[in-house]
Formats: structure tokens, sequence, C-alpha cells
């Protein structure tokens, strides 16, 4: 779960890392306010969505009196800023955050996430903040600093330290920066984070090292013990069917291609994916809905597709292992009595009962193409859409 | 002897009286596994399909000998059970479980390190379909008659891609010596490499059959250690040809963040590595009944 840049750091703020004083507003007026209550002569504009590269997208504005910021507000709220990371259909601005501007004399940039390879929590650092982490690996690797946490004893006073060095921090500044690295390590490690981001770490003219800008994402599987955390949920940066699958247990992911997919378990998903686009198609999308696939989730996958306009053919690809394929084509019969599917629908089922389960598809008057292997299903579901024209 | 489990191999269910560990125990003594127990902690004592219930692992493998366990309890607990069977002397531990925390994976595999490698619990999965060694044991949740008796080992991540391929095997009269699913989730118990080992070791497995997926290191560490130290002839499918970059695909696991994680690549990776590759997910078994012939 991705939260927003003014929650993730009053999250920092909270385990003793710096930021400039800001405040979030929803109107002009607000804005207006809270740039007199912040006080100073310049202001940030920063449009809240998920996503990074905002600058680029022109969804943050300097600005050097209350009556720009008021009105910087006004352009990008209600909005949707497109940026590198969001897709073209970009994402609703519905809330802003208002920040003091910062006199920057340095631009840090500190990431930590899972290393897969040690099973480790890795601290990956470098000076070249404000460039994205991919960027710098590329044009600079050699600025990289990297240090694995042993997370059971957590990070230590001299792993904080030797990160501070190694940016060249300045000697009478290396406690304050050890201290906001070690908040860092904090944050991620007792909110069950799988990434936290700080770009740039800035310091400041007046010598304060500053978290900036901040992007922090949680293990979606921890959030039961993360109530603060999960309360910080905004669909409306969300995909609207992606959102609609997770509230009704399916997984799901929306993708660019026109054939629709309903499978049980994600590798077969995939797989069945793989075999589409092999076969010269394109898919529409990635569902699972669960190993067991329960009648009720084959009728809560039908509607989802249904409503993904891009969708011209409907492949299902069930393997039924110890629910049975006979019982599977009950719920998918159950469930097409239930949806009207005006396009073209191949199935597939495998496993356990298979004859069975293909004789009630084929007596209950269903309009469907029937397939047998992986390869077969996704060929007829390609023949099928070549055949709408 | 085929890897991990055999005719012999002594279970025990923990999370044993709740309604999946209730199921799967059917299932499991249905298919002839040697089930000798459970434990929920608080019904101790009581009798649970006809087998006696214990309050702790410890208990468990005292009386009745057990060296197995499977794990169905819920995920707030599941790192904690997984801990104790490892304590109580378990030697391999499968972890049905989907939904543990990354950070809560960590912790366990911290926690094992106190024990020598010789008495380190073998931890399969979370978020898997276990361990099925045909014709003698099933210690997980997949419908076991799929699975032919023979000579090809499988690992994989998820559970009905397995399916397929044990099915893909069958048409071919193709049978298995071992199957073991490792899981979906990002940090798990053994690794693709950590079940090549023991496979390269097995004198009943001829070839091995590896299952991927896209993200994470694992499948081209699998890779190298095959090229380095395997006789065996390896074959591999890497499922999420299609996958967009930076989305969770499913599984927790299954997302590319690196140069080397997505199918692409580690396709081209294992094949420099010498594993032979299955093109599609459709012909899982005939690159099997290939690699074999050669």
């Amino acid at each position: 779960m991705d939260i927003h840049e003014y929650q993730a750091k009053k999250i920092l703020s909270n385990f003793g890392v710096n930021i400039p004083r800001g405040g979030i507003v929803y109107s002009p007026e607000d804005a207006e306010n809270k740039a007199r209550e912040i006080g100073g002569s310049k202001w940030v504009v920063k449009a809240q969505v998920h996503s990074g590269a905002r600058g680029k997208a022109g969804g943050i504005i300097v600005c050097n009196s209350t009556l720009e910021v008021a009105q910087a507000t006004d352009k990008l709220l209600g909005k949707k800023l497109v940026t590198n990371q969001t897709g073209p259909e970009g994402k609703i601005i519905n809330r802003i955050y208002i920040e003091e501007a910062t006199d920057i004399k340095k631009e840090l940039y500190l990431g930590l996430v899972f290393d897969r390879s040690s099973e480790c929590i890795m601290v990956v650092a470098s000076t070249e903040g404000g460039m994205s982490v991919e960027e710098i690996s590329q044009e600079k690797p050699e600025t990289i600093i990297r240090s694995k946490i042993e997370a059971a004893v957590g990070m230590q006073e001299f792993q904080a330290r030797e990160i501070a060095f190694g940016l060249g921090i300045d000697s009478k500044l290396i406690s304050r920066a050890a201290e906001a690295i070690r908040g860092c390590y904090k944050a991620f490690s007792e909110l069950d984070a799988t990434m936290v981001e700080v770009n740039p770490l800035v310091i400041s003219e007046q010598e304060q090292v500053l978290a900036l800008d901040c992007k922090m994402s949680f293990d979606n599987n921890a959030l039961f013990r993360r109530n603060q955390v999960s309360e910080l949920r905004d669909k409306t940066q969300e995909n609207p069917s992606e959102v609609y699958a997770s509230d009704r247990g399916l997984n799901y992911v929306s993708l660019d291609g026109n054939i629709g997919n309903i499978i049980n378990g994600a590798g077969l998903a995939m797989a069945s994916m793989d075999m589409i686009k092999l076969a010269g198609g394109e898919p529409a999308n990635f569902l699972d809905v669960g190993g067991g696939a329960t009648p009720e989730k084959i009728v809560k996958a039908f509607r989802l597709i249904m409503m993904d306009k891009k969708v011209k053919v409907i492949l299902v690809n069930i393997f039924a292992g110890i629910n049975r394929c006979d019982w599977v084509a009950e719920g998918i019969v159950q469930a097409l009595q239930k949806i009207e599917v005006n396009m073209p629908l191949v199935i597939r089922l495998a496993g356990t009962n298979v004859e069975k389960g293909n004789k009630i598809l084929k007596e209950s008057n269903l309009n469907y193409i029937e397939a047998s292997t992986l390869e077969d299903a996704a060929n007829k579901a390609v023949k099928a859409l070549k055949e709408l024209g | 002897m085929s890897v991990l489990i055999d005719k012999s191999t002594k279970i025990i269910v923990q999370g044993f009286t709740g309604k999946f560990g209730t199921f799967h125990a059917e299932e499991m003594i249905k298919y002839g596994s040697n089930v000798v127990g459970g434990v929920t902690p608080g019904k101790g004592g009581q009798k649970h399909l006809n087998l006696p219930v214990f309050n702790t692992v410890k208990d468990a493998v005292k009386n009745t000998g057990a060296s197995a366990s499977i794990l169905f309890v819920h995920p707030a607990f599941a790192a904690d059970s997984a801990m104790e069977a490892a304590d109580a002397g378990i030697k391999t531990c499968v972890a049905i479980t989907d939904g543990i925390p990354s950070h809560d994976m960590i912790k366990i595999k911290r926690y094992m390190r106190r024990y020598l490698r010789s008495q380190k619990m073998t931890l399969v999965g979370p978020n898997c379909a276990g361990v099925i060694s045909p014709g003698k044991s099933m210690l997980g949740i997949m419908p076991g008659h799929i699975y032919k008796e023979g000579r090809v080992g499988i690992i994989g991540r998820s559970g009905t891609l397995g399916y397929e391929a044990a099915q893909q095997l069958k048409n071919l009269n193709i049978g298995v010596s071992t199957s073991v699913g490792i899981g979906g989730d990002p940090i798990n118990g053994s690794s693709f490499r950590d079940i090549l080992e023991k496979f390269e070791e097995d004198d009943e497995t001829d070839a091995v059959l590896m299952i991927g997926e896209i993200g994470g290191p694992q499948e081209v560490n699998a890779g190298k250690f095959a090229k380095e130290n395997m006789k065996k002839p390896v074959i591999a499918y890497i499922a999420g040809l299609t996958a967009p970059k930076g989305r969770v695909m499913g599984h927790a696991g299954a997302i590319v963040s690196a140069y080397g994680e997505s199918a692409t690549e580690k396709v081209e990776i294992l094949k420099e590595y010498g594993v032979s590759i299955s093109k599609n997910p459709s012909v899982m078994g005939e690159t099997v009944k290939k690699a074999l012939e050669k």
C-alpha cells in the first residue's frame, strides 16, 4: 500500500526526522491561510498524488506570495496529474500540501528496501539527490552506498554514521544526519514498510538535515497489525477496477490488451497471459480468483471483467484440484445465468473430473468455445478475437 | 529416497482443529500420509480425527516421534508456529499460510540461524501448495491423484501451475519423485537453489523441473548453482512474460523491480547457465521429456 508524501513526512517526523513546516489544504482559501500561518516569504505548493516525478509534471509550484499560493492551489486542485509513473490516465489531485521553501545547500538520496538476496533491509544512499534511483544507478553508480541492516538487532549507530560520512556530510552535522537515517530505519522496521525513500534528503543553508520529499510503501500482509497505517489508504489514487477487485477478494491487475482472463492461481494466471501473448493476442488483465475457484468468486470475476470496456473476448482457465471440475463447471453455469456475456467466451477446464465438468458445460446451453490445453485455449481466444474483425 | 518426505515420515498438523487443518489433514490421511497427530494450543489431551491433539509442538514430537509438520495457522501467528516447530526438532515444516508479513519471514530466518546446518529445520513456503512424494506421502494441499510416481523432481512457486506441470508429465507417462512448492512470497523458507541441492543428492531423481516467475533473484541463483554443482538436467519455465514492471502479479513476490527479474531476462540468464527452457507453459512436460531423452 502506498501513501501520500505529507503522510509519509508526518510519520518520519514522529520518528525524529526533521521536515520543513507545512500543512495539508483542500481549497485555495485554506492554502492562503496556511501559507500565512507557516510564515516566511516563499512557499512550495505540492500536489498530493501517489507518484514520483511530480515536479517535472507541473505538480510542484514555488510561490513568492500568499496570493500565488492560492492561485497555484486553484490551478492544481481537482486536476489529474500525469507523470511518467501514473500512466496516461494520470491521478486526481484532491489534496495540496503547502510547505515553507527550503534553502538547499546539498541534495542527497536515501532509500530503504528489502533486499531479497540477503534477506536483510538494505539502505541505498547517494550524493546525487533529486535524481531517481534508476537514473543514479545508470549515470552515477559510483556514488551509491549500500548498507545491509541485520533486522534482529536493528541499525547500529556506526552504520548510520558510516552512511553519513560516505555521503560527504560535514563533520559537525554527522550526528544530525545519522539521527535522520536511523529515524528512517525505525519507521521502516516498526511500521512494516517495504520501501521508504527520502529524495531528496537535504542539508539546508541553515545547516539543518531535512526530509524534503518522501515516499513510503507498506506490506499489505501486515496491515492487520498497523491500523494507523491502513487508515492512510487513499482509494482515489488507485485504479477503480483494482479497488473493486480488492474489495471483493480478487487479485486483479488491469492491463492494456483486449482478452479478459479469469484464472485460478497467480502462477497459472501469468502462464495463461504468456500463452495469449505467444498466440498473438494481448491480455486485458491479470485475474486470480484463488486456488479454490468458488462459484461466488467466479460470479464476481465475470462482473469485474464485464466492467472493462476494452475486453472483446473472455478466456476462463481453471485447473481444479480438490475442488473438482464438475463443481467449478456448475459455478460457471450459475454465474452465467446471472450475468450476460455478449462476447466470445473460451473455457478451458483441467484437473479432477475434467470430463464431467466439460459435460456439464456442454449440456447447459451455454454459448462458449471449449478448449483442452493452455495453448489451445489461447489460440482459440485469439482466433475468436480476429473473427470479430 | 525421495526428498524431504517418504512413506514413513511422521507428520503433525499445526492448526489441526481448524477448518482448513481438519479438511487437509483428512485429505493427507486418505492419500496415505502418516499423520500422527496435531497441535492446537489449549486443546491438548483431546482427540481429533481419532488422533491426539497436543498443546505444544514439543509435546507432539516427544509423544509421537514426528519429524514433519504442516502449518495452517493464521498469518498473525504463523511465524511463531514455524519457530516453535524449529525449536521442537521438526526436520521439515511446510507453511501453507498465505499472508505472513515479510518482516516476520526475516525474523524466522534469523531465528533459525541458531541451529547447526545438520540440525536446522527445512521450512517450505509460506503461501505454497506443499510437498508430495507421489505414492509415498503428501504434506500439502494438492490433489494427490494428479501426480504419477516417478523420477522427475518439481520445484515451483505456484500451486495450480505446478498441478498443470504434473498433469502434463502424467499425460506423457512421466512420473514425479517429489514436488516441492516453495511459495509465492518475496522471502520464503527454502529457495529454488536449496531444493535443487536436495534433488541433486537424491538417487531417485533423474531431472528437475523448475517453475519460476518474475521477481527476485532466486531463479537466477538456482541456475548458477545448477551449472556449477549439478550433473542432473534442469528444465525451467518462467511465468510472467506479459507482466508490467513494478506491479505485483498476485503473489506478493511476483514483482519486477530490478534488472534480471523479468521473465525474459531470467530466461536469457538461465539459458547461459545451460538450463533447458520450456518456451511456453503448454510444453513443460515435452521439454522435460526431451531433456530425459538426451
